[in-house]
């Protein structure tokens, strides 16, 4: 049974190490350890950010506001950066938390206080964030030239032989499986997804994990801005727009099931890289990154396809630890 | 969306008529078009003037057209994210039957065959192997605009024969377009479908409860999947529009469309949950946002600023029934 429980992040493990030995194949290069460690910089971003989505779904909702969210609170930080250069980066990454937690608990009230469903409200402020954006910058970009050298190089810095946003990357990756593994808050968030109803008789109070799992995923939008802002040195109100859905891709290929409930911090992690290594095989073996939409849309239809198979056989149950000890 | 149906909301006019005549959605929208509309005639003095009342249309009319039909796929239980994806596979589609020298009757042709096409697809793909729609349309979306970038690449497709210009700039009687009579003949024909035969009823019972549905002796898959086809139906032929009257195809074309007919059709009182709406109310709903975005074009608003005053529209009109419940001690 418990081998069973793994099966889902062993198979996508084993898709991924296919990808690789197929790209190898035609560019040997790319499964060097280096660039190999380079490729998992590169996706460390959309690592954290589907982490922080896969905690919404998990409980039956959805967050569409993450990319606006990434991109407001990028805006605020770089303005903050480029106005005040003395504050100290990690200072700035506590406001870039502090601000997306503000715009997460946003949706979170709606959610919880007026039972909007979720993807009404995230749609709402998807775009109002978005608007906020403009609102704050009047539609001027600040560009690298503008940012401190701080700023731009903190997470270029190699720690260990290994850039601090991949190290920012392991620890959020870590923080989050001890949340959903090893805490009450984790065992709700699966609880709530699997029966809601059954949840709010076991004593959850829905509302309000839901409240809070909305502001663990502006949390991850707010920390992401900065990242992202640092990473490619540009803020604008364009930053990563429409970057929600393949934050949601990220997730479905991992093997979260949109219906709540199902899913775990290894499936959210393996399939942003699985999209990470096809944005980045793709120019190294010379095929034109026009396909890279199409190459991840059949990704996601095919794992779609194979998780509602694994779904259907398995059932709905995830708690399968708690039920051997009973 | 989920396979569990959670628990359904049932229409309030189910229970007190008359009250709700008064106080239904419909009416809440109406008041809210009209103080929208009086804003915008005191706000610009251009506001008031046929002609520009005509271009106003135009902001709403496609989006609207593709709103109808999703408004019947949400009512079902599901959604369809790739609608602004099918448009730019079929305006892609044209391109090449342009290049290749084809007439305008076998460019409306192709727009129509390519969206049903993918609407068929992505029916397919949820009726058959019972998938979650949310995700197989957000895969179908990477995948069809996918092959459009793949198709097109960086370029655009010019030389559109002008006669197929008619579609997306044409008039048909005065400053009445025959964007905005196509969206007013859908209207009515969705009406009928919805509110007046027994497919229409059929989509509100799969929404409240597909099971029961499906007991009682509905089809759910085939039902679903006639929707699916008409979401793609519709949105091809909104393709040929936007393609008209922009005279070219970039891959880009229609980019977040799908967000907009959504909330175009959420702010029309269509429960995301499935089950309840209307069409008068999402006909309500296309001219306040087309009146939202050229009231704040007309005071040259940027157009994402307007997107802050869509997505506060959208969370208010839905919070505000919620929180006037509340405050009468309804709960």
């Amino acid at each position: 049974m418990k081998a069973f429980l793994k099966y889902r992040e062993i198979w996508l493990f084993a898709a991924i190490v296919v990808l690789i030995g197929l790209i190898s194949t035609r560019f040997p290069a790319f499964a060097d350890p280096g660039n190999l460690r380079q490729v998992f910089n590169d996706t460390s971003i959309l690592m954290i950010l589907a982490l922080g989505q896969m905690v919404v779904i998990l409980t039956r909702s959805i967050d569409l506001s993450m990319a606006s969210n990434l991109c407001f609170t990028g805006m605020v930080v770089a303005m903050l950066n480029a106005a005040h250069p003395a504050i100290p980066i990690p200072l700035l990454i506590v406001i870039a938390l502090a601000v997306g937690l503000v715009l997460g608990a946003i949706n979170g009230l709606l959610v919880w206080r007026l039972n909007i469903p979720s993807i009404v409200v995230t749609l709402g402020t998807l775009t109002i964030y978005r608007g906020a954006t403009f609102v704050l910058s009047g539609g001027a970009w600040v560009n690298a030239d503008k940012m401190s050298p701080d700023f731009i190089g903190f997470q270029r810095a190699a720690f260990l032989g290994i850039p601090v946003l991949s190290w920012i990357a392991i620890l959020v990756i870590g923080l989050f499986f001890v949340l959903m593994t090893r805490t009450a808050l984790g065992r709700s968030i699966y609880a709530i997804g699997v029966n809601p109803t059954a949840s709010v008789y076991a004593g959850i109070d829905v509302g309000r994990t839901k409240f809070i799992v909305f502001c663990i995923s502006g949390m991850i939008g707010g920390l992401s801005g900065y990242l992202w802002i640092s990473r490619y040195v540009i803020a604008s109100v364009e930053v990563a727009n429409g970057y929600e859905l393949n934050i949601i891709a990220a997730c479905v290929i991992g093997g979260i099931s949109i219906a709540g409930g199902i899913g775990s911090v290894g499936g959210a992690v393996l399939g942003a890289l699985f999209l990470g290594i096809i944005s980045n095989a793709l120019p190294v073996i010379n095929i034109s990154p026009f396909w890279q939409m199409a190459i991840s849309g059949s990704a996601i239809i095919l794992a779609v396809v194979l998780n509602a198979r694994g779904e259907r056989q398995q059932g709905r149950i995830i708690l399968r630890k708690v039920e051997a000890v009973t | 969306m989920t396979d569990i149906p959670a628990p359904r909301h049932i229409p309030d006019r189910l229970d007190k008529p008359l009250r709700s005549a008064i106080f239904s959605w419909e009416a809440l929208l109406v008041v809210v078009a009209v103080a929208i509309f009086a804003i915008n005639s005191f706000a610009s003095p251009y506001f008031l003037d046929p002609y520009s009342l005509s271009d106003l249309t135009f902001n709403f009319t496609e989006k609207g057209l593709i709103a109808f039909a999703m408004a019947l796929l949400i009512i079902s239980g599901e959604i369809d994210l790739s609608v602004a994806a099918i448009i730019a596979l079929a305006s892609t589609m044209m391109g090449m039957a342009v290049q290749a020298g084809a007439g305008t009757p076998v460019l409306v042709l192709i727009g129509i065959v390519v969206g049903l096409g993918c609407g068929a697809f992505n029916g397919l793909l949820v009726t058959r192997l019972g998938l979650p729609s949310i995700v197989v349309t957000i895969g179908t979306m990477s995948l069809f605009r996918g092959i459009a970038f793949i198709i097109l690449g960086d370029q655009a497709y010019k030389g559109y024969p002008s006669s197929f210009a008619f579609f997306g700039q044409g008039y048909v009687w005065w400053v009445v377009s025959f964007e905005l009579v196509l969206f007013l003949i859908a209207a009515v024909v969705y009406w009928f479908l919805l509110h007046r035969t027994s497919f229409g009823r059929r989509v509100f019972a799969i929404g409240n409860n597909p099971v029961a549905a499906q007991f009682s002796g509905v089809r759910v898959g085939r039902t679903k999947f006639i929707l699916f086809c008409l979401t793609g139906l519709m949105s091809g032929i909104a393709s040929v529009l936007i393609t008209s009257r922009l005279g070219s195809t970039r891959p880009s074309i229609a980019q977040g469309y799908e967000l907009e007919v959504i909330t175009m059709v959420v702010l029309g009182g269509v429960s995301i949950l499935g089950g309840a709406g209307s069409i008068l109310g999402v006909v309500l709903a296309a001219f306040i946002m087309g009146l939202v975005t050229f009231g704040l074009g007309l005071l040259n608003v940027p157009g994402i600023v307007m997107s802050i005053f869509i997505g506060l529209l959208l969370i208010i009109v839905i919070a505000l029934p919620i929180v006037w419940r509340r405050l009468r001690g309804g709960r």
